[in-house]
Formats: C-alpha cells, structure tokens, sequence
C-alpha cells in the first residue's frame, strides 16, 4: 500500500533555535528542516532569526545570510538568484516554489522550509532528483527526424513557433511533480508533471517527425494516465506555466489519432 | 540486494503498455452517458416511491423504461469498475495483491450488473 505516514527515523523532531542576532531590532523568524546523511539523527526543524536591515527581500536571501552569519552548515541550492536555473526549488510555506523569486513579504509569520517533498533526501534542503532528469532523459527531449538534414536550419512558421510559448519557458526545477500526490504514490511509474510538459513540447514541435512514436511511448496507465487532473502542478509552478493542460492536450491526441 | 541497474534502465522499466487510452475514453463515454440515464432513474424511482409491486411491475414492463433503466445499470457499472480500477492501481502497490484486487473489482461489477439486469428482465417480464 501506499505509505501515508512517515517512517520513524524520518519523522521531523524539534530542533536547535540559534541565537538571534545581537542589536537587531527588525527580526524574522525561520523554521528549517535539517538532516544530514552523517548521523543517525531523525530530521530536526531548527529555528533561526533573520535581521531583516541587513538582509535582502527573497527567501534566497534569507537563507544565504542564515549560512552567512549564522550556521555555515545549513546546506541547499542556489545558482542564478533569479529563476531561470531552478536550483533553489524548495517547499516554502506549504507551496513548492523557488526561493528566489519568493518574497518573504509574501509569508506571513514564520517562514517555514522543507525540501522538495516525497523525494529522498541528499542534506537538508538538497532533494535527490535522479530518478527525475532519468525520466526526462527517457522522453527523450531532443529534435527527432528522419528527412535528410537540410543544409541550413529547420524551417518553422511563426504560429508554429507560438505553439511552444508556454512549454518552452520549462526550467525542471521540479516543483510540479514534487506536488503532485500520483507523483509521490507512483513517481516510479508516472513521468510526472514536469516531464509530460516537457513531453509535450516535443510532440506539437512541427519540425519534430517522430510524433507518433512519441505517443506510443506515452501511451500507458502509469507514464501518463495517473494524472487525474489534480491541478496542484499549474498551482506550483513559480514559472506559471500550465502542466495539467499539456498533460490534457496528450490524452486529446491520444483519442485524437484513433477517431 | 542492492539494485544496480542505472537510473535510465529503471525509469524505461518494462516499457509503454501502449494502452490506456480505451481506459480513458470509456470513462468520458460513460460519464457522459451517465449524465441522463441517472437522472431519468431517479426520477423514476421518485415517481414509484410508495407504489405497489403491480404498478412497478406495470412501469417496468414498459419496454421504454425497461431499456433505459437497462442502459443505466450498465453504463453505471461499467463506470464503476473503471473508477475504481484506478484507485486500485494508483494506492495499491504489491503486485499479488493489486492482481487479486484487480480480478476481485472486475467479478463484483460483473456480477452487480448481471444480477441487476437480471432481476429488471424478471421484473419486466412479468416472471
């Protein structure tokens, strides 16, 4: 059956509130999952004060200083700080989201972080996403054709051209499928979310000639019709981007090519 | 037993079972289906609440009804099986047991449809 209830060793305890920082007047209270490979240690929710004068307004600021100032072995990550890498995705007040394009003045009280859900977890707020970039992989996200190269480009028309707007803005930083609840019961079996946009993008390409066999590899009862139009992905997405209805407009060609 | 297959091999796994969408399309088809025949059998059984089992028996010897309490029987089995076909795979997860739920939920709807068609027919005929 499906595990509705956490392990033991997995179960979050109370952890350590570090001092707040002495002279500040302007203070933000932060509850931060832990849990680190090294120890036997369950996971622990330590709490943390943010000057918020000396500070930054994203979440990725937030933590940054933490690791700053406060704790250098609080461990999560971050690159580009403006939402187009995808590696601060993390759960920040119930919604995964990124952390640096979440304001902290878009939560009210304390900010509480966990790390992406129902994935194992590497340290901290590092999910392992292994199985996921194996399942993009298996779409096999790339121009396919059979017509001989031509000798510049692919051609595509501009309304061809449109027809990605909405999917190609994807940046798999995995918050969709990290939400979606048939993500965490059959993650295994189902693509997810993500994956299935990214799908979809490839089989409405016009230059792309391997559209049928694309279908025939997403035609089945775990890749993709586990989705059952739950909608927490479209809610999830910091990109707002419309996952659930890529997924739809797969079924739509599905029954489509055999009418 | 550590599973060393990479992550790729895992993911592919036994490959697309092709199918699915018949699944699918048979659950609009019968949701859509559903939408009437529902309606017209609770309107029926509104309309022969307190009525003797002669009167029943009289409405349903209308080959009218008879047919299209019929239709909705069927298509709300049908509809049945396959929903909860899909709570069965998606919360079940040992292969024996999904297997053994799987057949259990196709013998229940098929035998709530049989039994019920059956005991229309006997009623409509007047046996």
């Amino acid at each position: 059956m499906v595990q509705l209830t956490l392990p033991k060793n997995s179960q979050p305890k109370e952890g350590k509130t570090w001092p707040k920082p002495e002279g500040a007047t302007n203070l933000r209270e932060f509850k931060i999952y832990r849990w680190s490979p090294d120890d036997d240690d369950n996971p622990r929710i330590d709490t943390y004060f943010v000057d918020m004068d000396d500070c930054g307004p994203m979440i990725l600021d937030a933590i940054i200083w933490i690791k700053d100032r406060i704790d250098p072995t609080l461990t999560f990550r971050r690159s580009c700080r403006e939402g187009i890498c995808g590696s601060c995705a993390m759960n920040i007040d119930g919604t995964n989201t990124l952390a640096c394009t979440k304001g902290m003045d878009e939560v009210s009280g304390a900010v509480k972080i966990y790390p992406l859900p129902h994935m194992p977890v590497v340290k901290d707020l590092v999910p392992d996403l292994t199985q996921f970039y194996a399942q993009h992989r298996s779409i096999e996200p790339w121009l396919k054709t059979t017509t001989p190269e031509p000798e510049k480009e692919w051609l595509q028309s501009h309304e061809d051209r449109a027809r990605l707007d909405g999917l190609y803005e994807c940046i798999l930083c995995a918050c969709c499928s990290t939400s979606c609840p048939s993500y965490w019961w059959n993650g295994d079996r189902y693509l997810g979310p993500a994956v299935l946009l990214q799908a979809y993008r490839w089989l409405i390409d016009s230059r792309d000639e391997a559209t049928g066999e694309r279908l025939d590899d997403l035609e089945d009862p775990f890749r993709l019709y586990r989705c059952h139009t739950i909608m927490n992905c479209t809610q999830a997405c910091p990109k707002g981007l419309n996952p659930a209805k890529a997924i739809a407009d797969i079924k739509k060609m599905l029954v489509e090519r055999r009418m | 037993m550590t599973d060393m297959r990479t992550p790729l091999a895992k993911v592919r796994g036994l490959g697309s079972a092709k199918n699915g969408t018949s699944h699918f399309w048979h659950q609009r088809l019968t949701s859509v289906a559903n939408i009437p025949l529902t309606i017209f059998f609770v309107v029926l059984i509104i309309a022969l609440s307190g009525a003797s089992y002669g009167e029943v028996r009289a409405a349903l010897a209308n080959p009218f009804v008879s047919l299209l309490t019929i239709a909705a029987l069927l298509s709300v089995s049908w509809h049945m099986k396959l929903g909860m076909q899909v709570v069965i795979e998606d919360y079940v997860h040992g292969e024996g047991a999904k297997l053994v739920l799987l057949m259990l939920n196709s013998f229940f709807t098929g035998a709530v449809a049989l039994i019920s068609v059956f005991a229309l027919l006997k009623l409509a005929f007047g046996a």
